[in-house]
């Protein structure tokens, strides 16, 4: 009986600590600092990736990559599939989560709009992370208009 | 738009969700010592975060499990015991209880917390596993029970088993919020 209780509480937690730890080194700093937040996602996606895939055949290409990012890894950690997957073949990705887990508790209105950011961070770490692992080096941003839906941006860099 | 298949999950949903939250906290322990200068802040910062944890997790719990009060401290280590099933995956054993009745630990075969985790020689004296302290300490403190828990055995630091003591310190009483009538 395992429960992502947990998982939800601990990245709760994260959120919080990163966040007072910024106001107490620099309380008059205009934005919010989420780096911090991003990189432990990225920790995570690196790692968890690498022990998801252990077993399996190197992916076909770049968006076979981002197929397995949608739906198995996704669900592995967010308990769903990513509900629609958008590509320019050109190394932009959009992915789009209609009821993004981190977002769900909190209201659906304009409300807490402004603080979307903070719960989104962690998971473009996680996305960056994990494609780091696979050798896709990439940017990714998070674009929140209506909670609890949430569109993650992927940009490849290419080099 | 690209079409996916539906896929039925390919992994074992259990060991996924254990290591995630593993990965994700030894991230996160990583984040704190950079923070930090000092090992026992961050074990001290660790015991915190638990503790607001286990203010929530309780109410996770008992909205579960539907249990009822507590008879007295054994019982209220039993349910512990299953609450470690239900976050942790693993049951530990109640043992080592005080002559008094007032103490008591869980011992752990093993611990999904530290899978994975390997100590470097500088941050020997780190109190990896504070989070559960803490978060038995939170947890009690929603149902009245003041407790004082630490880690006596550790299977990072080369310990057979990961033994946490738990101390009853008092039983709170419900108190108004400051300022109200």
């Amino acid at each position: 009986m395992s429960d992502d209780a947990l998982f939800d509480f601990l990245h709760s937690e994260i959120v919080n600590y990163v966040l007072e730890r910024n106001q107490s080194q620099n309380k008059d700093a205009k934005d919010e600092d989420l780096s911090n937040i991003e990189y432990i996602g990225f920790s995570t996606g690196y790692r968890m990736i690498e022990r998801l895939t252990k077993e399996m055949p190197r992916f076909k290409d770049e968006l076979e990559t981002m197929k397995f990012i949608c739906t198995d890894f996704w669900s592995a950690i967010y308990k769903k599939q990513i509900d629609n997957l958008r590509t320019n073949h050109q190394g932009v990705y959009v992915l789009q989560d209609n009821a993004f887990k981190f977002l769900t508790r909190l209201s659906s209105g304009k409300q807490y709009l402004e603080v979307a950011p903070r719960y989104v961070s962690f998971t473009c770490g996680i996305i960056r992370g994990s494609l780091a692992n696979l050798n896709i080096n990439c940017l990714v941003t998070a674009e929140v208009q209506n909670m609890p839906s949430c569109k993650f941006h992927i940009q490849v860099q290419r080099t | 738009m690209v079409i996916m298949s539906r896929s039925t999950s390919k992994f074992d949903t259990k060991k996924v969700n254990s290591e995630l939250v593993t990965l994700t906290y030894g991230a996160l322990v990583a984040q704190m010592v950079k923070d930090l200068e000092n090992t026992d802040d961050v074990s001290k910062q660790l015991e915190r975060l638990g503790y607001n944890m286990g203010i929530r997790l309780i109410e996770d719990f008992l909205a579960k499990t539907n249990t009822g009060r507590c008879f007295d401290l054994k019982d209220t280590a039993d349910k512990i015991q299953t609450a470690f099933k239900m976050y942790l995956g693993v049951q530990p054993n109640v043992s080592n209880w005080s002559a008094a009745g007032d103490e008591f630990s869980f011992i752990l075969d093993s611990n999904p917390l530290t899978d994975l985790v390997e100590l470097p020689d500088d941050l020997k004296s780190l109190k990896y596993c504070n989070l559960i302290c803490g978060a038995i300490r939170g947890a009690l403190e929603m149902v009245q029970l003041d407790v004082q828990s630490w880690i006596v055995q550790d299977q990072l630091k080369g310990d057979q088993n990961t033994e946490i003591r738990v101390k009853f310190i008092r039983r709170l009483e419900d108190a108004m919020p400051a300022g109200e009538e």
